[in-house]
Parts: structure tokens; sequence; C-alpha cells
């Protein structure tokens, strides 16, 4: 049994389909990515699959029960991290999660015999008495993560858990995430980090204009649409350098801006030629996610 | 256009109480000035008035000028209570905090939350309200027992003016509408309704206007308590507030199911 099927959904706004027909299945203990540019409708697809919208058509089944028909008993089954913190702000960390635990309509002794190894699994074992404005947003954000584990859910459903985090703080994120999954708790998470997807997820789809555009694990997604080498090369003399020598050597080369993209196998003969060209400058590294996903979601700017 | 799906009656659950237990917590840490805050400005009023202006006067209404006053202090501050709460503290919590979007990711549904800010904004009715009536008692303005009698008032008073203040609230687009409220709805009632002067001194137009008015009912049943004597037309009047609070619940309801369940 999926912990979450969703089959063809779809929900249009006025004339906009924002979900055309939608479809993909969260097997336990995984992490699954939801991907895609902004307005691609992952955030409505996270509240069609969660019962907070209605959709047109389609099925959803999350942790057992048909949503929206039976949300609130599916939800109670799942925790959610939100893409914008919304803590308590009249709270202390402790507070927030004694006052969460009711929202599941846990007793205050069960949710407080909880507090302390949900605290500590967050860093903020010395916080629990902070108020929230004293909290750095790493701390808010692993505190928004484990306010979401209060009822020990099956599913963790999180819209961009590592948004506006530096990097020490993105990482230790990461790493309670994949504490959670050694433990056996199915991740569903958006983000616009390909890095984060690479590393998390066990699959992902990206979704562009309300459709699932492909799906698969990260490394295969690579394999199947990218060449396994690229080098970006911008500078003077761009044009002519792609003209006359590139565009022959390189299996695909894409242009935005100012910076021409070289897709290929080895890419040797093009790395030696740019040893040479003083006035462009480059850089050599291997295809990711992020050309896999520029490619198919197009390099326009999506506002 | 409001889908026909949002017109589906109340899902009445003792889940609201989570809601309404968050909004208690976060006022039990401030209880003593927010209290003292609640209180000041229509104690103000009440005693500048009653003193400035009741020495001037002879009885009014059949009472002295601070009795007749007390009455409609209980009743307009309990409205005051209750608006405030369900139009800004609520639209915090929905708009500005986020806080509903954090329940509403939890077994708790739109309903829950909607009937724990209106019973939350009556319940602090309820305490401004019993408040005021403490000073009445402390103060000697009234020692009937019928007084009792006011508390549940209150609490009705204030499921009134909630569920009225919860409908703009799904209507506002940001604080600056709830101007519109007060203007057109809360002021003209402080001022038409009976709480400084019986509405009988008003022309005829306005005293029937100042009848569809909720205040009016409120300090129809409130006053004569103060005075000892049963209100007339009890009935009528509780039936006023009850058809005002339960049509605007109603509405509230559907108006939020169609601004969140977007």
């Amino acid at each position: 049994m999926p912990v979450l099927a969703v089959q063809d959904l779809r929900k249009t706004y006025g004339d906009r389909e924002v979900v055309a027909g939608v479809s993909f299945e969260l097997k336990r203990g995984e992490c699954f990515g939801l991907l895609g540019p902004n307005g691609a409708g992952k955030t409505t697809t996270l509240r069609l699959c969660l019962g907070l919208t209605d959709p047109d058509s389609g099925t959803i089944t999350l942790v057992d029960s048909p949503v929206p028909q039976s949300a609130r008993e599916a939800r109670r089954r799942v925790g959610v991290v939100p893409q914008m913190d919304n803590l308590d702000p009249d709270f202390t960390a402790a507070e927030n999660l004694l006052v969460y635990g009711r929202y599941f309509g846990m007793s205050d002794r069960e949710t407080r015999s909880r507090i302390p190894d949900l605290l500590e699994f967050a860093g903020l074992s010395q916080r629990g008495d902070s108020k929230i404005n004293t909290l750095s947003g790493g701390m808010k954000r692993r505190l928004t993560l484990v306010r979401a584990l209060i009822n020990d859910p099956d599913l963790i459903v999180m819209d961009e858990p590592t948004t506006g985090l530096d990097p020490q703080a993105r990482h230790l994120i990461w790493d309670r995430l994949k504490r959670l999954l050694g433990q056996g708790k199915t991740i569903f998470l958006t983000t616009h980090f390909m890095d984060e997807a690479e590393r998390l997820c066990d699959r992902l789809i990206i979704m562009d204009h309300g459709k699932v555009i492909t799906q698969g694990p990260p490394r295969e997604l690579v394999a199947q649409h990218i060449e396994p080498q690229v080098v970006e090369v911008y500078g003077d003399g761009l044009n002519e350098w792609l003209e006359q020598f590139a565009k022959s050597r390189a299996k695909r080369v894409e242009i935005t801006g100012e910076t021409a993209f070289c897709y290929g196998d080895g890419l040797e003969s093009l790395l030696e030629n740019l040893k040479s060209q003083t006035a462009l400058r480059y850089l050599h590294r291997p295809a990711n996610l992020e050309d896999v996903f520029l490619k198919l979601t197009g390099r326009e700017l999506r506002d | 256009m409001i889908a026909a799906k949002h017109f589906r009656l109340p899902d009445i659950s003792s889940r609201f109480f989570a809601v309404w237990r968050r909004n208690f917590l976060v006022w039990r840490k401030l209880a003593i000035p927010s209290m003292l805050g609640n209180l000041a400005d229509p104690l103000v009023y009440m005693l500048g008035l009653g003193f400035g202006l009741g020495t001037l006067l002879p009885k009014v209404g059949g009472m002295q000028y601070m009795m007749f006053l007390a009455g409609g202090t209980v009743c307009y501050s309990t409205m005051n209570s209750a608006t405030f709460e369900a139009l800004y503290s609520a639209f915090s919590r929905m708009h500005a905090q986020k806080t509903w979007d954090a329940i509403l990711n939890t077994p708790q549904n739109l309903d829950d939350v909607v009937m724990g800010e209106v019973l939350w904004a009556a319940s602090k009715s309820l305490l401004s309200g019993t408040a005021i009536l403490v000073v009445i008692w402390v103060l000697g303005l009234s020692h009937s027992p019928l007084t009792l009698f006011i508390i549940p008032i209150a609490l009705l008073i204030g499921l009134c003016f909630a569920s009225m203040g919860m409908m703009i609230t799904a209507l506002a687009p940001n604080y600056d509408f709830f101007m519109y409220y007060f203007s057109l709805w809360i002021t003209p009632m402080t001022l038409l309704c009976g709480v400084f002067y019986p509405v009988s001194q008003l022309p005829h137009g306005l005293q029937v206007f100042a009848q569809f008015l909720p205040l009016t009912h409120a300090i129809d049943l409130v006053r004569p308590l103060l005075g000892n004597k049963i209100p007339t037309n009890v009935l009528g009047h509780v039936a006023v507030l009850l058809i005002y609070g339960v049509v605007s619940y109603y509405a509230a309801l559907v108006l939020m199911r169609r601004r969140l369940s977007k």
C-alpha cells in the first residue's frame, strides 16, 4: 500500500489549470521530491494531497484514507512542515510543541513526554523555554520540523524545507531528514534546490505548467536526459569560439545570456583548447539534476 | 462567487477547544495588563461622564445617570471586546502570523478554527462584561441579585458580536478594512442604541432604526436588571441577538471556507 497515491489530479483556478492531470505514488520509507519552477503547481498539489482544498477531479489516498473525504483522519498520521515558519510567536519553543499536540487530540501528558526527545532531535535541548523571536532562522526551521513530528507521523510533508537557511543550517536539516528516513519515515518534499533533491530524494518528479514532465531517481534522470559532462564558458569572444571550435566538439550547446553550457561525454579537447583562451573563463563539472531541470523546464525566468 | 459546497452546515465538534485553549494560553500570559487595558476605557467613560454629567442631570430613564450609564457600559464594552478580538486579533492569527495555517495542517478543520475563535472572542466579552459588573458591585451602584443574569447575557452579546466580527474578518483584505466596520456599524451603535441616553430621546426615524441594531436589545436586557427589574420582552431581545449571531456565524463560516479552502 503506497503512503500517498495520487491519480490524475486536476485543479483549475479561473481559466488556468494549475494542476493538470498529475499522478504519482510514494512508497513507504522513501524520500520523494516534487520539483518545478515557481508556479508549476507544487504547492497546490501539496494542498490537494493534504485535503486543504478540493480537487476538480482525480483521486488521492493519503495514509490509507481517501482525501478530501477523510482528510482529517489522514492528517492524524501526517506531519507538515510549511514553507513559511508559522510557529506561534506568543509561546516558547516547548509551548509550541505542547499546543500543537493538542490539535492532534493528544493529552498534555503524552505530549510532554515527547517534548525532551523532540527538542534534542532539533538540537534545542537548552532552548525549550526560549521565546520564538530569540531563535535563529535555522533553529526555527528545526523547531518547525519537530513540531511536525509531535504526532509521530508516518509521512512528513515538507514545502521547501531549507529555503532561506545558511549552509550549516541546511546541512543540519538534511542530516535530521536522513535520520528520519533511517527510522522508516516517509518524506514528501518540494524544493527549488537541485542539490537538495539529489542528496535526499530516492525518487522525484519534475512538474511544470501543472503537469509531471518526468519522474525517476535523480541519477537516472541525469543519465537519461543529460550528457555526463558540462563546461560553462563566458567572456569576450565567446561567440567566435563557439562557432569556430566548440559547437563541432560538444554534443549540445545551450546559451543563456552571456554564458554557454557545453554538454558532452569527454570534452577533453574543449578543455585543452580553453586553457589557451585567455579571454574566456570556464567551469568544468559533472552534469547534475539542475541541468536536467533547466533543460526540461527552460531557462526563462519564472515569476 | 461562492461554491455550493461552502454552504454546507457547520461541522460542530469539541475539537474547537484546542484552538480556544491556544488563545487562552496566550491571554493568560498577559492577563493583568490585558484586563486593565480592557477595563480602563469603559470605566473612564462611565465614571467621567457619570460623575461629570450625572450631577447636572435629573434621573435618566428612571434611574441615577451613573447607573443608567453603567447598564450601557456593560453592553458596549462587551461588544467592543468581542469585536476587537474577532477582527484584529483573529485577523493577525489568520493572515499575518499564519497560525491558522499551522492548525489546519493538523486534524483540525476550518470549522473547528472558526468556532474556537468565535467562542474565544465571546469568552473575552464575558470577562469584560463581568469585570464591569464587578466594578458596579464594588462601587455600590447596584446590589440587585438580578444582576447575576447579566453574566450569561454578556456571553450572548459576545457570541453575537464575535460572529459579526468574524464575518468581517473573512472579507478583510487588510487591517484598514476594519475602519469601515467601526465607522458604519460599531460607532453608530455606540451612539444610537442607548448607551449614553435613552433611545426615546431620538427622533422617531432613528428610534425605529435603533430597534434594528443588536446593541439596543442588549442594553434593553441589561439595564433593567441593574435597577432590580425584570426586562420586558426578554424573548424578543434574546431572539434579535441570537438571529444576528447565528446568521453571521454561518455567513462567517461560508466566507472563511471560500477564502481559505481555495
